[in-house]
């Protein structure tokens, strides 16, 4: 692809030729840089040289990197406040977060009985259901409404344990958001949330 | 050209690669053992200089876009959000816009490099003209990507620009509808102008494997403009010219950082920091830096027609250089006139771009009152600017062809090396040293 | 040759460079803002007391609509505290944006309602639309201010000179009704100019009228306020908010031009290396 310059394609004739004298000095110094006089003072200065391109070429690397990360503003919203007086019992309200569905079920008395009588039961992802919840606030199931297994919503109340149910792959979970039966490996996950107040909990 | 090439892949995979693909002896033919001028000056190396621009340019612009939204109402917001809230997005948004500036001072010293070395001389005229294409589209990309932040002077330099095609007589009115995508500039121009602004780049990146492929078939031009006659003319590419196109790299490259770090809007006007208004044209409406000379001469014509067919002949007429120069000589090193008439060209091209940031009747010497021709005053950026562009073309339709066959051209050494070897004080160390001593 | 066009471009480019900026305005007085130069930064207290200003006197016309309550706690704003990482915890952020309302809508009813605001919200603007700020201001509309400190010529320094530029107009100069005339302002005042043509005063006629005055806002930290101080310290904020990021960029630039300096070094040291014994 790449040609051959002009000068290869006829040999040095006529007036522009070399007398062999010329030729001679001409080589020697072409040859002379390969046999230095230190070598290791040419060596050290070459690799430092190359050691700063590539060091410069790392730290630029990372903010064409690190600009794919959520932006300020993006983290800002990750933090919702949520006022739970507006869930009666049995029931749940799905809002958005990060993008994301949440979970929020006011679990009744019943539901509640079920998922604790579970915690004796073969589980695929052993957890009581205490630990799932706030303490003393056993009615209030804050969950990311993401199925582990491939991220479809499951579907509230569907299923024979009356917890989730996703359309996607079946995936089957109880009234503790704990996985049951079907492909999903894990429980639903539980984000970090804290109660303002009796009525007020902020997720994130 | 295999034949020519001295790469020798090593057994194994490099051997089993290129017997197949055999493009790392593509790269060792074009950028390791290629034989380079030894004598090529700072001023050569600003190509690598323009393939580092470029790539700055790609990289960061893709990234951009990642975060950028075309839409008339959302540009200019989309624009602030890269910079307070994206993660280096100040950083990312100053290297692009200031990079095109980077970008074009590169270019032209690039080009006034190759004027004065006579570098479109015969066999270089595809080459040039290959230059010339690429620079083209970089004024096209360049001006639509300026565009995109949709500020005031994004806006009404999009109309002042696409209005131009309006002065093409009977289908100007048409095409420039087609082309804004309505009855005026907004969101449709906006759109298709962001598309473009993408694509662009990676048609420049095409255009430069060309112009780099008939770099290589040509080989480089020297300061003398003699061709290399043997092996002691030339260089290996690898290390010479990259460690020199290295280092004249990272000089550029504090040029680059100082005003991505300490005056990122220095080369920017104020006004583009005012979101479009299309009700309200700024009170001084200028291009960026890079065009002000072709605007100056848009504006020193004063009929509108005549004025834009002498903004693209101003750029046409290098498409037309290498036959236009009658000189025999390639290098104005050897040209003493013709040296003195390039330094005036430069000077008028400077002189283009003051005008063109300026009001065009305001006065050159403030105070003074002269006499009026063609409805301006003679002391007025309008009138320097017309004597400039008059100089511009009459370098190449006048000057260039003339000179070449009046001028008596200084003797020029026989080969790259004789000058360097004979010269005393350029005489290799090395070479020098031994006889001495042994003597 | 080339060596001596380059400085002949530099010699031209010093020369015309300032003269870029034509007009016959007033040019702003000189300010020595803490974040000028290559190692500036903003003074907090200056960012704080600039930021009340804003809030009492201009945002009652002016929005500010690219700014956030959050980012007054960001690493550099007026309201940083390094214990805060997250500018939505920070207490004094919050409290500052539980002060305004901001729209919202009642996602049970559907209503449009207000709610004191979020460190995520916006500064809410004074006006719902430009309609209904320019009927608000006799048909002129108050530009945002998000970036108005990079919007106009002279940045800060000419903020606060344009606030302080009102003056009586000399004789000769009539101002049109509903305006007034400033000094600093770039604008014509050719039309109502009745003496020589070629000497017009400095300065244009503006919608808005003088709005800062001596102890219009307390400062909470003891400063003196006169309408000069407010008027730098709101100058200040305005650059800050125009340009958060100045601080990170200095630094960061700092850095990177030692590192190349160095880098160039060092290649020049290898390229008389490799070039030592070769004529060129």
């Amino acid at each position: 692809m790449v040609g051959s310059p002009v000068f290869l394609a006829g040999t040095p004739s006529g007036p522009g030729s070399f007398a062999k004298g010329d030729l001679k000095v001409a080589e020697s110094a072409v040859h002379s840089t390969t046999a230095g006089d230190d070598p290791s003072r040419r060596d050290f200065i070459h690799i430092a040289a190359l050691a700063a391109a590539a060091g410069a070429g790392a730290t630029i690397v990372w903010p064409l990197i690190d600009q794919m990360n959520p932006s300020a503003d993006t983290v800002a919203l990750a933090s919702v406040e949520y006022d739970l007086t507006k869930i009666e019992s049995g029931q749940q309200v799905t809002i958005n977060w990060r993008g994301k569905p949440l979970f929020i079920r006011n679990r009744t008395q019943a539901q509640i009985d079920a998922a604790v009588r579970d915690d004796a039961a073969v589980l695929k992802d052993p957890q009581a259901d205490a630990l799932r919840h706030k303490e003393g606030k056993a009615q209030w199931l804050i969950l990311v409404g993401s199925c582990t297994h491939l991220g479809c919503v499951p579907t509230v109340g569907g299923g024979e344990y009356g917890g989730w149910f996703c359309p996607c792959h079946g995936s089957t979970y109880d009234t503790s958001g704990r996985i049951r039966k079907g492909p999903a490996p894990t429980n639903l996950v539980v984000p970090d949330y804290a109660f303002l107040s009796d009525t007020k909990v902020k997720i994130g | 050209m295999s034949g020519h090439s001295t790469y020798e892949p090593k057994p194994g995979f490099s051997r089993w690669l290129d017997q197949r693909l055999p493009i790392t002896r593509l790269v060792w033919d074009s950028f390791v053992d290629y034989p380079t001028p030894r004598n090529l000056n700072y001023w050569y190396t600003f190509g690598g200089i323009l393939s580092l621009c470029l790539g700055i340019q790609i990289v960061s612009g893709i990234v951009l876009s990642m975060h950028y939204t075309a839409s008339a109402g959302e540009a200019f917001a989309s624009v602030e959000h890269i910079m307070r809230d994206v993660n280096y997005g100040w950083l990312l948004r100053y290297t692009h816009a200031n990079g095109a500036s980077m970008f074009f001072i590169a270019v032209y010293l690039h080009m006034f490099r190759g004027l004065y070395y006579g570098s479109y001389k015969p066999p270089r005229e595809v080459l040039w003209i290959l230059g010339c294409v690429i620079y083209l589209l970089m004024m096209a990309t360049a001006f639509m990507g300026y565009v995109l932040p949709w500020g005031q002077m994004s806006f009404h330099g999009a109309v002042v620009i696409t209005n131009i095609i309006g002065a093409i007589p009977v289908v100007g009115g048409p095409i420039l509808t087609w082309l804004q995508g309505g009855f005026a500039v907004d969101n449709a121009t906006l759109n298709r102008f962001f598309s473009l602004h993408y694509l662009l780049p990676f048609m420049i990146a095409g255009v430069v494997v060309l112009h780099v492929w008939a770099l290589h078939v040509v080989g480089q031009n020297n300061p003398t403009g003699i061709d290399p006659k043997s092996k002691a003319d030339t260089l290996p590419f690898t290390p010479y010219a990259t460690v020199k196109d290295g280092f004249a790299m990272s000089v550029f490259l504090i040029l680059f950082a100082v005003f991505v770090f300490y005056m990122p809007n220095a080369l920017g006007h104020a006004d583009n920091y005012i979101e479009a208004n299309p009700l309200v044209t700024p009170a001084h409406i200028v291009p960026e830096w890079y065009f002000l000379p072709f605007y100056a001469i848009l504006r020193a014509v004063p009929d509108k027609v005549m004025g834009v067919v002498a903004m693209f002949g101003a750029i046409g007429v290098l498409f037309a250089l290498p036959w236009l120069d009658t000189s025999k000589v390639r290098s104005m090193r050897y040209r003493p006139m013709a040296k003195l008439y390039f330094v005036i060209l430069v000077v008028a091209c400077i002189i283009l771009g003051f005008c063109g940031a300026k009001l065009p009747d305001d006065q050159v010497i403030p105070g003074l009152e002269t006499f009026k021709i063609l409805e301006s005053d003679l002391n007025s950026f309008v009138w320097l600017s017309r004597l400039a562009t008059l100089y511009y073309f009459a370098y190449f339709l006048v000057v260039m062809p003339l000179l070449g066959l009046l001028e008596t051209p200084l003797e020029t050494p026989e080969t790259i090396a004789s000058p360097a070897l004979s010269h005393p004080a350029a005489m290799p160390a090395g070479a020098m040293a031994a006889p001495e001593k042994k003597g | 040759m080339l060596r001596k066009l380059t400085l002949i471009a530099a010699a031209l480019t010093l020369v015309a460079g300032p003269a870029l900026a034509a007009g016959t305005a007033k040019h702003p007085y000189d300010i020595a803002f803490s974040f000028e130069g290559p190692f500036g930064k903003f003074d907090q207290g200056q960012l704080q007391r600039g930021y009340k200003v804003y809030r009492e006197v201009c945002a009652a016309c002016h929005s500010m609509k690219l700014l956030s309550f959050r980012n007054l706690g960001d690493k550099g704003g007026p309201f940083y505290d390094a214990k805060y990482k997250n500018p939505n915890d920070n207490p004094y952020v919050k409290a500052l944006a539980a002060e305004l309302e901001v729209p919202d809508i009642d996602t049970e009813t559907g209503d449009a309602v207000t709610r004191p605001a979020l460190p995520a919200d916006r500064f809410p603007s004074p006006y719902k639309n430009d309609y209904a700020a320019r009927a608000g201001n006799g048909g002129a509309l108050p530009p945002d201010l998000s970036v108005i400190a990079k919007g106009r010529e002279g940045g800060p320094e000419y903020l606060a000179s344009y606030l302080l530029g009102y003056e009586a107009p000399p004789k000769g100069l009539t101002v049109p009704t509903g305006q007034y005339y400033n000094t600093y302002f770039p604008g014509d005042v050719s039309a109502g100019w009745a003496g020589d043509k070629h000497t017009p005063p400095p300065g244009g006629f503006v919608a808005m009228g003088p709005q800062l005055e001596d102890d219009k806002v307390t400062f909470d930290d003891g400063t003196k306020s006169t309408a000069r101080q407010q008027a730098e310290d709101v100058a200040a904020f305005m650059m800050w908010a125009a340009e958060p990021k100045m601080e990170e960029r200095k630094e960061a630039g700092f850095a990177v031009i030692i590192y190349l300096v160095l880098f160039a070094g060092l290649l020049y040291a290898s390229y008389r290396r490799v070039w030592r014994n070769e004529s060129h």
